[in-house]
């Protein structure tokens, strides 16, 4: 039977399951919205700005193994769209993206709301594709979800012309799609594996380095055995967070810029390290050159073989997927009759302790006249019992929610860690509520990060999103007057917000519970009485100390082991 | 250090775009870059002469073999091959030097394709360093008018690349 196009489109969203699709209609979608209209399979979220589709189909695909899926219109819609890619593209988050483009006998002709779609995201998808007859929407939807989740994941853009959206065609979705140009990784090979468990068990100091390929890869049970069985130290990238439990002994907290002394000197001072699904990027560990000061073999295991070796050598490169890779270590480690030499690893596991109490792990100054961030993140974590999806913007409070909330789950942390997006904490959690209905869900954001996409409170009330926003507000955007007070002497360029809303007001204006809290003392109650309110989306606004930094720092250029501590300003 | 790398594409619009964005977006060298269908129309091959430190050069192969669009792709240079590229060079040949430059293009094998008045076009294929040197020969002050593919690159004997 023929189709328009437009109801192919639907019909493959429906086969590939999709429950949400998140987006904003317009002129060259219009056929596809008529028939999202005709149907209830795939229910639409109307979101107030095309950015915030993107960042919630984004945090509907972390925060779950689905690939996420917006549906924005030709030109600005488009265009709207391109942060919310570029988002995901950083961090690997599958998605697809059906864009409408204006009709083909108009491409090219400056039309209204014509945009190069597929020249201007170009650089930051894994792949996009221009339908030009209605009978190729089908396999191209297919691959773009195949592209998508498969290999290193990420966006896929599919961007259809009005007019192909109206066309007929057959509709026959295909079973499977295979791509001559593209084979994603599988097993590990064999001899590798065998090379890298006898590099772990003759190491002396080592080190395991996981990233955010452990959580989008689901290999973060393997991650846990192998860590356990080697008896070595582990830490987490920013986006690897909750991929090794925080509450584990083995656990030396994050890494990079704003990572723990221990983790820091740990991965400076190890002789074996083990890189699982992370990428040595320059916040993670800074000078490269200082980096290679001290000799150390590294076994790096990822699914981009360009993730390996592009800023650091490596001794063993592995190429495979993780959950994989890990298994057949394991394995191998397991029928081994070779252990770790305990005296070396006692003596490894003294030396980070020592580390440990020189840094103090996380540590910050309350007090009882002024709240403190870290304060505010700690409690989030006591009345939650360490068991919410957190989401964040960008910038000190990012920081914070990630060194004080201890994750032990992997899929819990939802931040943009590679484009450090602010405007993604709000939206993001809404794609989280919506595929985790019932689940405690906050975003903790900043003043000034929360105002790049607050109309979304809209959104949440339309669709009864209960999320709980937590607005650490110091009146200043924070993580800028931080490198201005340390490197810029104090002179606060543009970094004052002056004018603000009155946040509660504003919660209220949507339609939401607002609170404004000043005094550390109110902070428990606040936060127990905004979760105690499970069906409404509650804004607290914490008046924070506005001079508190981020420690420990790297800053940016120096190597791990020239940090900042707390108690060196 | 110099390399040449070839590669199969899908014969799509947008492919080329795909690999140039590369180079640009990731601050790689492209000293010339050649690109034509294949004997099968579905592929196009492409040859790319760029220069890089090796850790670079390992970096582009990587990142082209991450493309899509790119079916496969060989570092000619790390193996034993041929390069030709093809010139036509339009020059200034008026009375005694008619002779001389008719000469020159004898020597360096190249072929007078079209004759006025007062020019000769020449072409010529060869390395690119052999079109340097005619261009050298000829000298600066008589060339009207040069046009190059750029490099072309096949593998010697076994080395062939191919889906």
């Amino acid at each position: 039977m023929e189709l328009t196009g437009a109801e192919i489109i639907i019909r493959c969203l429906q086969e590939e399951q999709v429950e949400y699709a998140f987006g904003y209609p317009g002129g060259a979608v219009l056929f596809i919205y008529d028939e999202l209209f005709k149907q209830d399979k795939v229910k639409h979220i109307l979101v107030r700005h095309e950015q915030a589709a993107v960042h919630a189909a984004d945090g509907y695909a972390r925060s779950s193994d689905k690939v996420g899926v917006a549906i924005v219109t030709s030109g600005p819609g488009l265009t709207n769209a391109v942060t919310g890619i570029a988002t995901a593209y950083m961090d690997s988050i599958p998605m697809v993206i059906i864009s409408g483009q204006v009709p083909t006998f108009a491409i090219g002709e400056d039309a209204f709301q014509e945009v190069d779609a597929v020249g201007i995201t170009r650089p930051c998808v894994k792949h996009n594709f221009l339908v030009k007859d209605p009978k190729d929407i089908a396999e191209t939807i297919k691959k773009a979800f195949y592209l998508a989740r498969t290999g290193r994941p990420g966006p896929v853009l599919v961007d259809i012309p009005k007019d192909v959206s109206n066309q007929k065609a057959v509709f026959e979705y295909p079973e499977s799609v295979s791509i001559r140009s593209y084979h994603p990784p599988g097993k590990a090979d064999s001899t590798q594996i065998r090379h890298a468990a006898q590099m772990l068990l003759e190491a002396k100091r080592p080190m395991i380095y996981a990233g955010g390929g452990v959580v989008q890869g689901d290999a973060s049970l393997q991650l846990i055995e192998l860590v356990h069985l080697l008896g070595a130290p582990c830490t987490n990238t920013l986006m690897g967070l909750g991929g090794f439990p925080a509450g584990d002994n083995q656990f030396v907290g994050m890494l990079g810029m704003h990572g723990t002394y221990e983790a820091n000197m740990a991965m400076q001072h190890c002789d074996v390290l083990l890189a699982v699904g992370a990428r040595f990027d320059d916040r993670v560990i800074g000078n490269v050159a200082h980096f290679a000061e001290v000799p150390r073999k590294i076994i790096h295991i990822d699914i981009d073989p360009s993730s390996i070796a592009k800023r650091v050598k490596v001794d063993l490169p592995i190429v495979a997927d993780l959950k994989l890779a890990l298994g057949e270590l394991l394995d191998v480690l397991k029928s081994s009759k070779q252990k770790p030499d305990a005296a070396e690893l006692a003596s490894w596991w003294k030396q980070v302790n020592e580390w440990r109490v020189k840094g103090g792990g996380m540590r910050y100054k309350n007090s009882t006249e002024v709240i403190k961030p870290q304060y505010v993140i700690e409690t989030l974590h006591k009345i939650t019992g360490g068991d919410a999806f957190i989401t964040s913007d960008v910038g000190q409070h990012q920081m914070w929610a990630a060194q004080y909330y201890k994750f032990n789950k992997p899929r819990r942390w939802i931040n943009s860690g590679g484009l450090g997006t602010m405007g993604f904490g709000l939206p993001a959690a809404m794609g989280v509520q919506l595929i985790n209905p019932g689940e405690t869900v906050a975003c903790v954001t900043g003043e000034g990060s929360i105002q790049m996409n607050i109309q979304e409170l809209s959104t949440c009330k339309q669709f009864r999103l209960p999320i709980k926003v937590l607005a650490l507000n110091n009146r200043y955007l924070g993580m800028v007057r931080q490198w201005q007070e340390f490197f810029h002497g104090n002179r606060y360029s543009e970094s004052y917000m002056d004018a603000l809303p009155d946040f509660v007001k504003l919660a209220e204006a949507y339609g939401h519970v607002g609170m404004r809290i000043d005094n550390p003392a109110d902070v428990e109650p606040a936060i127990k009485e905004a979760f105690a309110r499970k069906d409404d989306l509650v804004f607290m606004d914490f008046r924070t100390d506005s001079t508190e930094n981020v420690f420990p720092m790297v800053p940016g250029g120096k190597g791990l082991s020239e940090v900042i501590l707390a108690e060196d300003l | 250090m110099r390399h040449i790398i070839s590669l199969l594409m899908e014969n799509e619009a947008g492919a080329l775009s795909r690999v140039a964005g590369l180079f640009s977006a990731r601050g790689y060298n492209i000293e010339s870059l050649t690109v034509a269908p294949t004997e099968d129309p579905t592929m196009s091959r492409m040859t790319i002469v760029t220069s890089g430190s090796d850790a670079v050069i390992e970096q582009i192969n990587k990142q082209l073999n991450k493309l899509v669009d790119v079916v496969a792709v060989m570092d000619l240079s790390e193996g034993e091959h041929l390069e030709r590229e093809l010139m036509l060079v339009k020059i200034r040949a008026k009375g005694e030097d008619r002779d001389e430059l008719k000469r020159m293009a004898d020597i360096f094998r190249g072929r007078i394709i079209d004759v006025s008045n007062e020019t000769y076009t020449i072409e010529l294929t060869g390395a690119g360093s052999k079109l340097d040197n005619f261009l050298e020969a000829v000298g600066r002050e008589l060339i009207l008018e040069t046009v190059r593919t750029g490099a072309s690159g096949i593998g010697r004997g076994d080395r062939i690349l191919k889906l």
